[in-house]
């Protein structure tokens, strides 16, 4: 099938629109906003980790001159409530987690939210906050995940167990599947804390409009908290509205909601325009972490390297509350084995509350945490067996069909034999070393979701419409972060409906004008609302053409829209204005418009601790290949080449997707090799950029994307969803080229200069050098 | 709350003359988005440590949230927008779109001051010096390669273009 021939605007590099407006400085983003008579909204937190709160006297700053409110968690209709994320009814297992607006009695994370301010300017706010005086008794804490599961543990939320979740995998006998093995490799692996670090802070504003609605304008993945933030209000859930403009990046930061509740009571109670927005200090200090794991993990295998059976035993560190731990977890769970046909398969996975910072949705999801180690395993098996690493994967991956360990069944193409062949032709001859360098290579593969956990019983909705110049509206309330999100929209219009780009405009992001989308997670919206705007423009296009046949006197089925004109296919030379359609159908009362309601499988679960059966809708599977150069003396890791070889199903905007794979690779890049916070007792130690280091544009290798379109995905075209996806592998890709090149592995992220010097002094003690 | 003494800022800002009483501890960013309502420039970090809210000062990429608004008393600013408009975009505006350079956007304004001022200064930089140039601009979504594919094409568009004018 020829891409370049088959579509027209599908498949091609396309500039994005947004990046346009971008580019001239025209977008607003949420704290570009402001609105006349506003005022500034700064939060109160928790200067301790785990405290009960004696009392707290806010009557000082009340009387602040320029003060206008100042709320507490008696002051909150609802102040606790349960996280919900469009899931239609309560789940269980754990999957509804606490969520609580103020701390109330008790302090359960630093930076836990104790007091909201409203005041005419920043620095009135900011001096409000220091006039409110909290007595605190400061508690016992816990801050281990593995301390906090034992019985003595302090429990971070009175009256309830600290472990949130058991969740286990069942295949096969697991002591069967090793007494089989001729080899078998143990090992621990830690990832830690990690954050989202987009570059544009927490922010929104929040007014009550002329009918009253209290509507907010604020840097969402998620427009449907309005129900969640009217809850809270104690309002029904139409007087709450979400717009959520261009968002500076999201990663799953943006999930849960970040301002929308403060902002919303401070408006509610004040009747006045409010902004608030985070200092980096406090995006860091007060929003979601990437969970940090202890993997244990067991793998066996033949002498010929198939694999006989693996067994892992998976702890993330919840922090505080629960938010979307459990959820996590179940990514984690999925695909713990790793791609991988294993007939033995045993998985114990907890997740469990500590006091520090919650963490909860970061780009990957779970999957990149497990995806560390059972690569990571793949490598040291491969070294025990004297085999290549190219070869252990390549006889033991899964292919269409196959079931995960959890039972579910690969009903799509599963491209890992050619995504890991490409990336590790693609490396290349090794680069020569020089000096107290030592070059090595490493590959690691995975696979991940897109699109939702069926038993979310996920939707979307999509409006398309044609106007009377030819011009097509669609509204879509999709969130959109930087992916490219509305853009996939309009190139589907544009390609069904016969227009091109410019012709197309998306509105989006606002729940009270646009059909709601669900969130911008889960590597979800193109895969969700493209195929409900598929679908839509599809319906607009079949009114044109049996109108079009109608006046043309021709089989509809003969006839297409290209570049605003109806067409023959079979290429006579009859043709007519799409606008003369149009009018025609207008005049007629036809519809000129279509919502359609796009649905992912829906499946239910009966209980949640065996995860079995399906799940997901779909994976993406796709490989990264890297070289990398040790320094020996200093232990710095420098990224020679990085390759990323990926199954896209099919590329919707190829500049998009190379977008997302470069981006991806480079995020999961910081992963494996600088990006930590560091926490001691429940104290943030890297609260800025300068502490807590991103890859560089000097750190950055040139990314080499590799794009394979099996046309096998279940989005629009057969397009599978990639931005999650595109940093599962990167951190295990580059142990094992450490490994290869240094020839010791390193267990836990990331892989500093000091853990490389460290482990170097090692092995040469254990060689005797020195 | 006691009024803070002000102070008159006179700057050119965007090649215009542009006048406003600032208190002595306001940064530059603040001044350039709250009383001028620059709001392209970004607020990243506020410590220098991102790059988000770079201008020209005096043609010289700096971070405005370091500067305090009188340390530009009677200097030229350029934003984002002072390099080109939507009627006349400057090359590197075309190619960050062309080149796919931007997606969420949010560093977008900085780097393009960044490598504006680069380009003046050097205007067919090697990759490492555009590497080193744009290396205090953070960007979370891109892994860079597209923006420095861009920051390249911009500068072969701008020397034929002089080429051209000789």
């Amino acid at each position: 099938m020829n891409i370049e021939t088959e579509f027209r605007i599908i498949g091609k590099p396309i500039p994005r629109h947004d990046a346009y407006e971008k580019a001239m400085g025209l977008t607003q983003y949420a704290a570009d906003f402001s609105l006349p008579g506003m005022l500034y909204g700064k939060v109160l937190r928790s200067p301790h980790a785990s405290a009960r709160i004696i009392s707290i006297d806010i009557s000082k700053a009340k009387r602040l001159n320029g003060v206008r409110a100042v709320l507490t968690a008696k002051d909150v209709p609802k102040n606790e409530s349960v996280t919900r994320f469009g899931q239609t009814h309560a789940l269980g297992g754990g999957f509804e987690g606490l969520y609580r607006v103020l701390a109330d009695k008790k302090v359960h994370f630093l930076g836990e939210p104790i007091a909201l301010v409203a005041a005419e300017t920043e620095g009135i706010a900011e001096e409000a906050l220091e006039k409110i005086k909290v007595e605190y008794e400061p508690l016992q804490g816990v801050y281990d995940s593995l301390e906090a599961m034992k019985s003595d543990a302090p429990l971070v939320e009175e009256g309830r167990s600290n472990i949130i979740t058991h969740f286990e995998v069942i295949k096969g006998n697991i002591e069967e599947g090793f007494a089989g093995a001729d080899v078998i490799v143990e090992n621990t692996y830690r990832v830690p804390h990690v954050d989202h670090a987009y570059l544009e802070p927490e922010s929104g504003v929040a007014w009550i409009d002329e009918n009253g609605i209290v509507t907010l304008r604020v840097s969402t993945q998620v427009i449907e908290h309005f129900r969640g933030i009217a809850d809270v209000l104690n309002l029904p859930h139409n007087r709450v509205r979400v717009i959520a403009p261009y968002v500076g990046g999201g990663f799953g930061g943006k999930e849960d909601i970040t301002v929308e509740s403060f902002i919303a009571l401070l408006a509610y109670k004040t009747k006045r325009p409010i902004k608030l927005t985070y200092t980096r200090e406090e995006s860091i200090f007060c929003h979601s972490k990437r969970h940090p794991y202890v993997l244990e993990y067991k793998t066996g295998a033949k002498k010929d390297g198939k694999l006989t059976a693996l067994q892992a035993r998976l702890v993330s560190d919840a922090g505080a509350y629960v938010y979307l731990s459990p959820w996590v977890l179940t990514y984690s769970m999925v695909t713990a084995a790793g791609p991988y046909r294993i007939p033995h398969v045993k998985v114990d996975g907890y997740t469990v509350l500590t006091n520090n910072i919650y963490t909860s949705a970061n780009r990957g999801f779970g999957a990149p945490q497990v995806c560390f180690a059972y690569e990571s395993q793949m490598d040291e098996l491969a070294s025990r067996l004297k085999m290549n690493p190219l070869e252990i994967r390549k006889m033991n991956y899964l292919e269409k069909g196959e079931a995960l360990a959890t039972g579910e069944i690969l009903e799509h193409h599963v491209a890992l034999q050619e995504t890991t062949q490409k990336a590790y032709q693609a490396l290349g001859e090794k680069t020569k070393a020089k000096g107290h360098h030592k070059v090595g290579q490493g590959i690691a593969s995975g696979m991940m979701s897109y699109g939702r956990m069926i038993f979310l019983h996920d939707t979307s909705r999509s409006y398309v419409s044609m106007e009377m110049d030819g011009s097509v509206t669609v509204r879509a309330g999709v969130q959109d972060i930087g992916g490219g999100q509305t853009s996939s929209l309009a190139q589907i219009a544009a390609e069904i409906l016969g227009v091109s780009l410019e012709d197309v405009k998306v509105y989006f992001g606002d729940t009270a004008l646009t059909p709601l989308a669900g969130t911008t997670t889960a590597t979800r919206q193109l895969y969700m609302s493209g195929n409900a705007t598929l679908m839509a423009a599809q319906e607009v296009r079949k009114t044109l053409l049996i109108m079009a046949g109608k006046i043309m006197e021709m089989d509809p089925e003969r006839l297409d829209l290209v570049d605003r004109e109806v067409v023959d296919k079979e290429g006579s030379d009859k043709s007519l204005p799409l606008v003369d359609v149009v009018r025609a159908c207008a005049s007629d009362g036809l519809p000129l418009y279509n919502v359609a309601l796009y649905k992912a499988p829906f499946r239910n679960l009966t209980q949640f601790k065996r995860i079995e059966g399906p799940v997901f809708p779909d994976f993406t599977h796709g490989t990264h290949a890297v070289e990398v150069a040790v320094d020996e003396e200093t232990g710095v890791v420098k990224v020679l080449k990085l390759i990323a070889c990926y199954d896209v199903g099919r590329a919707i905007n190829r500049l998009s997707v190379e977008g997302q794979l470069e981006g991806g690779a480079i995020y999961g890049m910081g992963y494996g090799l600088m990006e930590k916070i560091i926490i001691e007792n429940g104290v943030i130690k890297t609260p800025s950029f300068s502490e807590y280091l991103l890859p560089t544009s000097l750190d950055a290798p040139e990314v080499q994307t590799i794009l394979l379109e099996s046309g096998d995905g279940v989005g629009p075209f057969g397009a599978k969803g990639v931005g999650e996806p595109s940093l599962n592998s990167i951190a295990p890709a580059i142990a094992n080229a450490v490994y290869d090149a240094i020839g010791v592995r390193i267990f836990d992220l990331p892989l500093t200069p000091e853990k490389i010097v460290r482990v170097l002094k090692e092995r040469n003690q254990r060689i005797g050098k020195r | 709350m006691k009024k803070q003494k002000t102070y008159l800022l006179e700057i050119i800002l965007n090649g215009e003359w542009k006048k406003v009483e600032v208190e002595p501890q306001e940064t530059l960013l603040y001044v350039l988005r709250e009383k001028f309502g620059h709001t392209e420039v970004k607020e990243g970090c506020g410590k220098g440590d991102c790059g988000a809210c770079a201008i020209l000062l005096n043609g010289k990429p700096v971070n405005s949230c370091l500067t305090l608004a009188l340390q530009a008393d009677g200097q030229t600013v350029v934003t984002l927008k002072g390099i080109g408009t939507p009627e006349k975009p400057h090359p590197l505006q075309e190619s960050f779109v062309k080149k796919g350079a931007i997606q969420c956007g949010f560093c977008t304004a900085g780097m393009i001051v960044t490598a504006k001022g680069l380009l003046d200064k050097n205007p067919q930089p090697s990759k490492d010096e555009i590497q080193k140039a744009i290396s205090g601009n953070l960007c979370r979504c891109t892994g860079y390669k597209k923006i420095i594919e861009a920051i390249e094409e911009a500068a072969q568009k701008l020397q034929r273009t002089m080429n051209n004018k000789r």
